[in-house]
């Protein structure tokens, strides 16, 4: 009885999460005179045209191009400053550690509205606005202390013997960390890379408003759909579904590491 | 409390099994007393906690009924079948105090609150917490709380038995002999009756009135330690309780005799004929080392402080004795065997001389 | 684990420190001095001392959005965290539709903050969306772009299907990490469903439980695309939290002390409420362990 009662729960529960997300690609695959003039749950003229407007048009494929490459400078930027910290914090005690920690935890709290005007001037200042490298340093702002913290609680689990046993061996700290170390927490640096991605991609008002034309995100590319006829509701609907798409790709590798991952190293 | 039954019992953790291999435990048919105290003893995975959660009711068998007393409790739930069990490791309620870890089972049945108290308290002083009652479970350490999840185990009067899963193998050494003394010393006292699945044989032995070995899924013999030391009933019996095991040698019976390699060894009783693999089986601690008997060539000597093992190997088969302490070994050593020890064993199974 | 104490250390944190120093000191170093200094543009700053302070604190405006987004973010602690741990439950322990169901529910905490946005304020639309076509067809007159109450009920649905599988995936995954001998022992206790819950799920999850209240409390608080994009902040501004009010005040009005002295008493408010959080739940743990 329990194990139907729950199926139900589930049942209800997936279909709140993807109806939703189907009326997304239902109406991506409409024209846009079938979107505003008959109502239908399914496509009554089915049609690829918004996706081909999509990937043939530089100023909307660019977008997705310009976000995958400052998403990807962002997860190696923020594991590479990331690692060796959560090292330090899971090993050491040093001189103002816990204050350190905390600090770091409290720019994961900062609004991004507070930092967007900021970041504007000094990015523009330095000569760096509009560039991905941009984009990918403001959002170390969230992901590094994110990182930190994940990292920190796999590399606790790691017991301290083997580093020690590693010194005994004669390798030194970079020899240890690379070739013993790192791969004992593949999984941790999985889930951090996974959740870097995660708030990289979806993040849109510092993406925004760092960027706009050469590093310009998808999601900023997204906000200006209102043509000269009205909203164009079916390419809208279709880039809506395109940025699903490297998400449900990167959840499908790391599917067995997601429960785990969600607790963060720390049950 | 009552008598435990298991009737043409058999389980398979697969859908559809087929062939004898598929099956965890193999049929079985067996009468557990009230109120002994059993030690259900064999290697990991012989399906001893397989059988176990059978009777505790947290696994269905695929054939067979179990029965409490006169009841059938097959399809009863764990809850009804009034039973206690302690896991192999604590299994606390942290955020709860020890009291109330204690009183749980009692609360959750109604009892009424003066009860639970005078219960609590005898329980806690059995296994000397009163001091921490009022403590969280949750910062003690793993004695501590298996201690608990023993106490847990035994706080009701009424239940028809009380099964132990491994409980010590969480414990430090030292705590596992004052562990296992309490707990004959309150089945002594209550008279419950106890099943304790361990892998190791010193504990089995200490614990129980009756070991019940388990091998590939059968039980291959339930007895006293004695019997399972002087009588074992299936080679592996005799392999694996002993240190050294029971020595095994291929031999012919005929009557009251074996012959060994053209060698003919007294039985000390007549066997009728036998068919398949047959040997005969004897305890290292019935062999004497000497100059007269069957000739062995010595491998190794191994000193264990009261006395010396000898491993030896007779016509490519090996064969051990203990030399009590003082005997020296002979140039040219043979070995006897103390003729009413010997056992004799068809395809593994020991056979019972004429007329015993 | 027990820590040797090793200032050298340091050296390791040096690369984050270096790189939060330039994405977080400097920029809040410019807040800071907007905050205190009024400037027509051109690099001319004159102090303006606390006014910019005084100026917010007084506000209505400020205090209305202060409003709103604290009922929101109660609002929707109220219903994800119970319905988190509610789904956490129900969730299939093992095999196939265990991943089934994770790969489902992780989906949309992977989707752009925006077409979160763009899917519900499709989504609701009475002339092409499901589900406000389905509730106009059913007689209810919904439309959250000229009802403040129907513009709430949207923002907090969709922001209830955007993130309560957050809660729900922390919560199982501490559910995982009870091994299977509590629910045995507890069935031989006779222990309740709800004693099960209380004594034996809960606990295990506070942890994790702890880490998703924190996030979905900062997160709600600092809130801005998705609101932004389904209803701008309107029917009026009723729907304006903290986040668009501010952004509205920097980017649109250029109004940049106001705008600054608000930010840092907003970073302040969210930094407050947190460490409160923090404190009391750490403590209420560490009383447990007493």
């Amino acid at each position: 009885m329990r194990i139907r009662s729950s199926a139900i729960v589930m049942t209800v529960y997936l279909l709140f999460l993807l109806i939703p997300i189907y009326w997304l690609i239902n109406m991506s695959l409409k024209t846009n005179t079938e979107i505003t003039s008959t109502f239908s749950v399914w496509p009554q003229t089915f049609t690829l045209q918004n996706y081909v407007t999509i990937l043939t048009d530089p100023s909307w494929y660019m977008g997705y191009v310009n976000s995958l490459i400052y998403v990807t400078m962002n997860v190696v930027i923020s594991l590479t400053v990331a690692l060796p910290a959560a090292y330090a914090f899971s090993r050491y005690n040093f001189m103002g550690d816990k204050h350190l920690f905390f600090w770091l935890l409290t720019n994961r709290m900062a609004p991004p509205a507070v930092f967007a005007l900021p970041f504007f001037q000094l990015y523009s200042s330095v000569g760096l606005f509009d560039t991905h490298i941009a984009i990918a340093l403001a959002h170390c702002l969230f992901n590094v202390p994110l990182a930190v913290w994940i990292l920190e609680g796999f590399m606790r689990g790691v017991p301290k013997e083997i580093d020690e046993t590693a010194y005994i061996d004669g390798y030194s700290f970079p020899k240890f960390f690379i070739r013993i170390f790192m791969p004992l927490i593949a999984s941790g640096i999985g889930v951090a890379a996974f959740f870097c991605f995660m708030f990289s991609w979806v993040e849109l008002l510092l993406s925004r408003t760092l960027a706009t034309v050469n590093a310009k995100s998808i999601a900023a590319t997204m906000t200006r759909t209102v043509s000269a006829s009205g909203m164009d509701w079916g390419v809208l609907a279709a880039a809506g579904v395109l940025t699903i798409v490297p998400g449900a790709l990167v959840i499908y590798f790391v599917r067995n590491y997601i429960a785990k991952g969600f607790a963060l190293g720390r049950v | 409390m009552s008598r435990i039954t298991l009737s043409k019992l058999a389980h398979s953790y697969l859908a559809n099994p087929t062939s004898d291999a598929d099956f965890a435990l193999k049929e079985m048919d067996h009468v557990w007393q009230d109120g002994g105290a059993y030690a259900l003893l064999g290697a990991s995975g012989c399906g001893k906690t397989t059988l176990l959660n059978i009777i505790s009711g947290l696994v269905r068998p695929s054939q067979g009924r179990v029965l409490f007393g006169d009841t059938d409790v097959t399809d009863a739930a764990t809850t009804e079948r009034n039973i206690a069990q302690v896991f192999q490791f604590p299994v606390v309620y942290d955020t709860m105090t020890v009291r109330d870890n204690l009183a749980f089972p009692l609360r959750n049945r109604g009892m009424d609150a003066a009860y639970i108290a005078k219960r609590v308290g005898q329980i806690a002083q059995m296994i000397g917490m009163e001091d921490i009652l009022s403590k969280k479970a949750r910062g003690l350490t793993a004695d501590a709380k298996q201690k608990i999840s023993l106490g847990r185990g035994m706080v009701r009067e009424d239940v028809n038995a009380i099964l132990f899963d491994e409980p010590l193998t969480v414990i430090d050494p030292h705590m596992k002999w004052e562990l296992r003394t309490q707990l004959k010393q309150l089945h002594r006292e209550f008279g419950h009756t106890m099943i304790y699945v361990t892998h190791d044989q010193t504990e089995a032995l200490t614990f129980a009135q009756k070991v019940v070995v388990m091998h590939e899924g059968r039980v291959v013999q339930m007895g006293t330690p004695e019997e399972l030391f002087e009588t074992p009933a299936h080679t592996f019996v005799g392999y694996f309780i002993g240190s050294p095991g029971m020595n095994l040698l291929d031999a012919e019976i005929a009557g009251s005799e074996a012959r060994l390699q053209g060698v003919s060894v007294s039985l000390g009783a007549a066997y009728g004929p036998t068919t398949g693999r047959t040997q005969i089986g004897i305890r290292p601690d019935y062999v004497t080392v000497s100059d007269q008997g069957l000739p062995v060539t010595v491998r190794r000597v191994e000193d264990v402080g009261r006395h010396r093992i000898v491993r030896a190997e007779f016509a490519g088969q090996p064969l051990n004795a203990i030399l009590p302490e003082g005997m020296t070994l002979p140039a040219d050593p043979r070995v006897a065997f103390a003729a009413g020890k010997i056992n004799v064993y068809a395809n593994d199974w020991r056979i019972a001389p004429m007329g015993a | 684990m027990d820590k040797t104490l090793n200032n050298k250390a340091w050296f390791l944190v040096l690369p984050v420190l270096v790189l939060v120093a330039f994405s977080a000191i400097l920029p809040l170093m410019t807040v800071v001095n907007y905050a205190f200094n009024d400037t027509f543009g051109q690099n001319e700053f004159f102090w303006a001392g606390i006014d910019w302070f005084e100026e917010m604190v007084t506000s209505d405006r400020l205090h209305e959005a202060l409003g709103r987004q604290i009922l929101f973010s109660v609002i929707i602690l109220a219903i994800e965290v119970p319905l988190g741990i509610f789904i956490a439950l129900n969730m299939p322990k093992k095999g196939f539709w265990a991943s089934f169901c994770l790969v489902l529910m992780a989906l949309p905490l992977l989707i752009p903050f925006n077409v979160v946005g763009t899917i519900w304020q499709i989504f609701g639309r009475v002339d092409i969306g499901l589900l406000g076509h389905t509730l106009a067809a059913m007689g209810i007159d919904y439309n959250y772009t000229n009802d403040p109450i129907d513009a709430w009920i949207t923002v907090i649905v969709m922001d209830v299907w955007h993130w309560t599988s957050l809660v729900a995936l922390l919560c199982y995954a501490g559910l995982q990490s009870i091994p299977q001998a509590y629910y045995q022992a507890a069935k031989i206790d006779q222990a309740t469903r709800w004693s099960v819950f209380r004594y034996i799920e809960l606990p295990k999850m506070k942890g994790v439980l702890l880490i998703a209240v924190l996030l979905r409390f900062m997160d709600s608080f600092m809130i801005y695309t998705e609101p932004f994009v389904v209803t701008g902040g309107g029917p009026g501004n009723s729907t304006t939290f903290l986040s668009i009010d501010l952004a509205k005040m920097a980017t649109g009005q250029f109004d940049l002390g106001p705008a600054a002295a608000f930010s840092i008493m907003y970073f302040l408010v969210i930094l407050l409420i947190s460490w409160v959080f923090y404190t009391v739940m750490t403590n209420l743990d560490r009383e447990e362990n007493r």
